[in-house]
């Protein structure tokens, strides 16, 4: 590298580390956390390495139920009980209150072998079921979370299977998120051609006003264009008004227009319109209007001279819109999560679920990471086709 | 008949047109309104149709303008973004100067690791920074947010100063250097006044950015850091009050102001790198 490549790169260098530190890394131990948790390894590593000899078929033996007992007590004692419980709970739902409590229970048992006293407390501490889920649980490394994250489960055997019908969640989320995402692009495409070439060939003056208005509601507060959409089209709210009004709706058949998939497709358009608009509008303001003309005097009508002279010059403006608009889509959040219902929600506002309530952060990873490579891929083919400095900002 | 059936079809896509810019600007327009009514109601009052005087107030601002939590909001959303924009604007300004560079290494893995904050999904990025920040004792502070912003603004900054930069005669620089201007001295007295219009842009941009932002305040604020978007989703989420309306028409009017600026800088810009003002091609 010669010195004005060194001094580039010492300019960019700085910035580079802030990024890495302050939005890579944090990014990055997202992802290693759905598929490293080592919670319930260094909770319990005496039990986890004596179950590594157990045949997996009967009771393990009395050093595996000493050493779990000594460990639980630990694990109370350092307060991390309650990770360690749902952590496991997460491979066989119902042990979190049997690890919760047994602690507590031991200590008011008698001396003696702890298999017994453990069996006595409950009866599923003889149950190999329990013992294969503190094993799995005890894996640090795991591809549990991106199989859960695809609808899939390993079985016993090791071999991947769909998981029930009713756990079937996820692979129809990311099917309604993608959906979505298409939907919006779509009704962006179709909303924004029209009036971005209405802009590109207005005069002047105009333009400037037509310009305007598409970059005032870019610039506002994407809450405040949310809260817009909810005034504007509650039971009770302006749309429904207009058409008890104009009669069009009876005042006890009030539609429901928000809180649902229509909430989420109206305000998500919405708010995606403008970059749809301004790429066209870059693309066409290029585009003389002498050649409709000329289409036109040789004979062409309004709609040949579209199809065969303009429109295939607008392609790539069509082709860099609907990209920035599809990668926005599938990352949505707020808007769901304000507008959308239940029907509305997309991936994002499960991960914000996982991350929040369920506190299953690991899921919340790999449902992060399917997204984040879709986005990536997505973002790839963008950078190849319009190139990123090709971005228009306002 | 051809020119009845074309002039039908103009008025046609006019109107078409129209409705498209009713759906883009009418929610923002039915929101201003409705701040100044005097009911505790999202519709139009028969009052308000009727333009009676007593039907509007300002009771929804002043309630807005006398609660100390959305003054503390209004102070927070203000520290944090004016903080983030500063660190996003130095850090990205000289980014794009060496982006820029002709003699620039690995210029596309770069641009792809700059730009990143803007292209993944933000409950992700949130996400992230949550754990992160909080083993590192910055979630729940000011300077935690401070930092998650400038990151999420700096991909505006840099994105706007390179677009300038890409129209500033290289040759100026080196006339500088040639007159005995040392780097810093040339970057001082040359280079930035020229590109300074992109700069202010970009720093608005990242000043928007930090001041909409929800997303990151909701997984790391605690409730010292509350800013305005935090607040209004809180609003929002429990139940609509019409202070709601008065925050987003002070909003509203606030995203005016900054295009403004933007258009006003960019026409700027224009005229000193030797372009016509702007002008739509005809």
């Amino acid at each position: 590298m010669n010195g004005a490549g060194l001094r580039a790169a010492g300019l960019v260098l700085p910035l580079a580390a802030f990024i890495a530190v302050t939005f890579a890394l944090p990014l990055g131990t997202m992802l290693v956390r759905s598929v490293y948790d080592p919670t319930v390894a260094e909770a319990m590593p005496e039990t986890l390495t004596r179950l590594g000899e157990w045949d997996g078929a009967g009771m393990p033996d009395e050093v595996v139920y000493s050493r779990a007992a000594a460990e639980l007590a630990r694990a109370t004692e350092q307060g991390t009980l309650g990770q360690v419980a749902s952590r496991i709970n997460r491979v066989r739902s119902g042990l979190r209150s049997l690890l919760v409590r047994t602690p507590r229970q031991l200590r008011d048992s008698p001396a003696g072998p702890r298999r017994e006293a453990l069996l006595a407390i409950d009866e599923r501490w003889g149950d190999p079921e329990t013992w294969h889920a503190i094993r799995t649980a005890g894996d640090p490394l795991t591809a549990r979370h991106y199989l859960h994250a695809l609808d899939l489960d390993r079985a016993r055997d090791g071999s991947i299977v769909q998981r029930p019908a009713e756990e079937r969640v996820y692979l129809r989320l990311f099917a309604r998120t993608f959906a979505v995402g298409l939907a919006v692009t779509v009704l962006c495409m179709l909303l924004g051609y029209p009036i971005a070439y209405l802009i590109a060939h207005a005069s002047a003056r105009n333009a400037r006003w037509l310009l305007a208005f598409v970059l005032v509601p870019f610039w506002t507060s994407l809450l405040v264009r949310t809260t817009s959409w909810i005034v504007l089209l509650q039971t009770q709210g302006v749309v429904n008004d207009l058409l008890v009004t104009v009669g069009l709706v009876a005042d006890d058949g009030r539609l429901a227009l928000v809180h649902n998939m229509t909430g989420t497709l109206v305000a998500m358009t919405h708010i995606l319109l403008p970059f749809m608009v301004l790429p066209l509008y870059s693309v066409m303001r290029g585009i003389p209007s002498r050649q409709m003309a000329a289409a036109a005097s040789l004979g062409a009508g309004f709609f040949q001279a579209f199809r065969r002279v303009y429109w295939p010059q607008t392609v790539p403006g069509v082709g860099a819109g609907s990209l920035l608009v599809f990668i926005l889509a599938i990352g949505y959040y707020i808007t769901p999560a304000l507008v959308g219902g239940q029907s509305g929600q997309l991936i994002s506002n499960f991960i914000a679920y996982h991350m929040q309530t369920s506190l299953n952060w690991g899921l919340a990873g790999a449902l992060g990471g399917i997204l984040l490579a879709s986005v990536a891929a997505l973002y790839v083919v963008y950078d190849r086709v319009v190139g990123v400095e090709g971005i228009r900002l306002g | 008949m051809a020119l009845l059936a074309s002039r039908l079809g103009r008025i046609a896509y006019l109107m078409a047109c129209g409705l498209v810019f009713v759906f883009l600007l009418a929610p923002l327009l039915v929101i201003v309104p409705l701040s100044f009514n005097a009911e505790p109601y999202f519709t139009f009052t028969e009052g308000m149709l009727r333009l009676d005087a007593e039907a509007f107030s300002f009771r929804w601002y002043r309630q807005v303008a006398t609660d100390p939590v959305w003054r503390r909001a209004l102070a927070n959303s203000l520290l944090i973004g004016t903080a983030a924009t500063l660190l996003a604007t130095a850090l990205g300004t000289l980014a794009a100067m060496g982006l820029t560079s002709r003699a620039m290494p690995v210029r596309r893995l770069a641009t792809g690791l700059l730009i990143s904050p803007m292209v993944a999904p933000l409950v992700i990025s949130a996400a992230g920074m949550f754990f992160f920040y909080s083993a590192l004792g910055l979630a729940q502070t000011h300077l935690g947010l401070i930092l998650a912003h400038a990151a999420l603004g700096t991909p505006f900054v840099v994105i706007t100063v390179t677009a300038t930069l890409s129209a500033f005669d290289r040759n100026l620089s080196r006339a500088a250097a040639g007159l005995g201007a040392g780097p810093w001295l040339t970057f001082r007295r040359v280079e930035l006044p020229i590109i300074a219009p992109g700069v202010v842009s970009g720093a608005l941009f990242a000043f928007a950015v930090s001041f909409d932002e929800v997303v990151v305040v909701l997984f790391m604020a605690g409730e010292a850091q509350r800013t305005i978007p935090r607040q209004m989703w809180a609003g929002v989420r429990e139940q609509i009050s019409p202070a709601i309306l008065a925050v987003a028409t002070f909003l509203i009017g606030f995203a005016v102001l900054l295009l403004w600026t933007v258009e006003w800088l960019r026409r700027r810009t224009r005229a000193s790198a030797g372009y016509q003002p702007y002008a739509p091609a005809r």
